[in-house]
């Protein structure tokens, strides 16, 4: 099946790995991510205020272009997904920002809200289906012990969002199972580690991420695994020193064609 | 001064799309929050404060900055008041103002390390600045 594909800034440049294990691994499942060529920036962290116009329109091209070729459009980065999800349901339900939104793109470009919105997770678990995914695995990761981690952003809103109970989620640690590892339920797996906030009080997200990783020591997993490179930098610059991988790393390590690090 | 409030306090709310009056002072948005530490104004005293057009103070309080778009408070709050959109709201009309920009794009290079994802830069920037 094909779907189009947004890999957004940060996937381009600093977790160059969450993309090229999320292409490796479709293909592995038979799904052809499509990019389109001329996506731009969804702007980081989606702004609530209902008279914010252009910020969101990087968004609602971007819905457009997928729901053009009749296609979803999958993202992998919790941040992405949150703003793009946010602003198709704003698309969707709030008529007058709806309405400001086409009145500022041209006719060709007028959004309907028609395109559904794919986290990676949701296409692995809803689209592809955990058992195909478990078919695949040649690798099993057996006596891994992995806390799921889901931050703020995949979550919540849970009205808007749906992908998961969001104070009782399960996906993750339902693809850790798939893959043969251990899941390890931990409880500050949806509590905020601090997102942008590393920027200007580095002390404030030394406080959330060390809060997180400790408490995962605690429960005895060896390991964190997230979407977010957001969640990765800090829990791994501020946290207590446990390995922070993407779930698309640890999917190619089960597939078997995650590189040898030492290799590169 | 009355006047000049309560158009404030409607304009906040407008844009929001949330209505501060449902709320009933749990404090459960507050106790959630992760920035609470931080804060000089918590997110029930927003909500409260808006309601009662008392909006001066928020405008010049730490706690626009400190909030990090968690959305805790906006799932836990037993009475779908959404205070983060509220913050957002009263954020969003300080730096709207000219000059009020709250990070000068010339100070970032000095925040930067070569692992720092681009997100946080632009997130930042969409948050802070106009
Ligand atoms: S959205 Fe802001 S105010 Fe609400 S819980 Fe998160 S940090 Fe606190
Ligand atoms: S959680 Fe909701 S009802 Fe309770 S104090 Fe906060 S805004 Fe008010």
């Amino acid at each position: 099946m094909k779907v189009t594909y947004f890999p957004g800034c940060t996937l381009r440049t600093k977790a160059k790995d969450l993309d090229k294990y999320a292409r490796k691994c479709a293909e592995i499942l038979d799904v052809t991510l499509e990019e389109p060529d001329d996506w731009q920036c969804c702007g980081g962290v989606f702004t609530t205020s209902r008279d914010e116009i252009a910020t969101k329109l990087s968004s609602v091209r971007a819905l457009k272009a997928a729901s053009d070729k009749n296609q979803p459009l999958v993202t992998v980065c919790s941040t992405c997904h949150n703003v793009i999800k946010q602003t198709n349901y704003a698309m969707q339900n709030d008529e007058e920002f709806s309405s400001r939104v086409n009145n500022y793109l041209s006719k060709e470009e007028n959004y309907d809200g028609s395109a559904k919105v794919l986290h990676y997770l949701e296409l692995l678990r809803d689209t592809v289906g955990f058992d195909k995914v478990k078919e695949k695995v040649v690798k099993p990761l057996e006596g891994k012990k992995i806390a799921a981690y889901y931050g703020c952003l995949l979550l919540r809103p849970g009205k808007v969002m749906q992908m998961d109970d969001p104070e009782n989620p399960t996906i993750m640690e339902d693809l850790i199972r798939a893959l043969g590892a251990e899941a390890v339920v931990t409880p500050y797996r949806n509590e905020c580690c601090g997102s942008y906030i590393s920027l200007e009080n580095p002390e404030s997200c030394t406080k959330r991420s060390t809060k997180i990783t400790k408490n995962v020591e605690t429960y005895g997993a060896d390991m964190i695994l997230t979407a977010c490179p957001m969640c990765k930098y800090n829990l791994e610059k501020y946290g207590s020193g446990v390995p922070v991988v993407y779930l698309t790393e640890l999917l190619a390590e089960a597939f078997g064609v995650k590189e040898d690090e030492n290799a590169k | 001064m009355q006047n000049k409030n309560s158009s404030l306090r409607d304009e906040i709310i407008r844009i929001s799309g949330t209505n501060p009056r449902k709320c009933m002072l749990c404090g459960k948005c507050s106790a959630t929050c992760p920035a609470f530490d931080g804060m000089d104004y918590a997110p029930h005293q927003f909500v409260n404060m808006i309601e009662n057009g008392n909006i001066e103070p928020l405008l010049n309080s730490k706690s626009i900055y400190q909030c990090l778009s968690c959305f805790a408070c906006l799932e836990r709050c037993p009475r779908t008041v959404e205070p983060a959109k509220l913050i957002e709201a009263v954020r969003l009309s300080v730096i709207r103002k000219q000059g009020a920009n709250h990070l000068k794009p010339d100070n970032i290079p000095a925040l930067l390390d070569e692992d720092l994802p681009q997100q946080a830069i632009v997130s930042a920037m969409r948050k802070y600045n106009k």
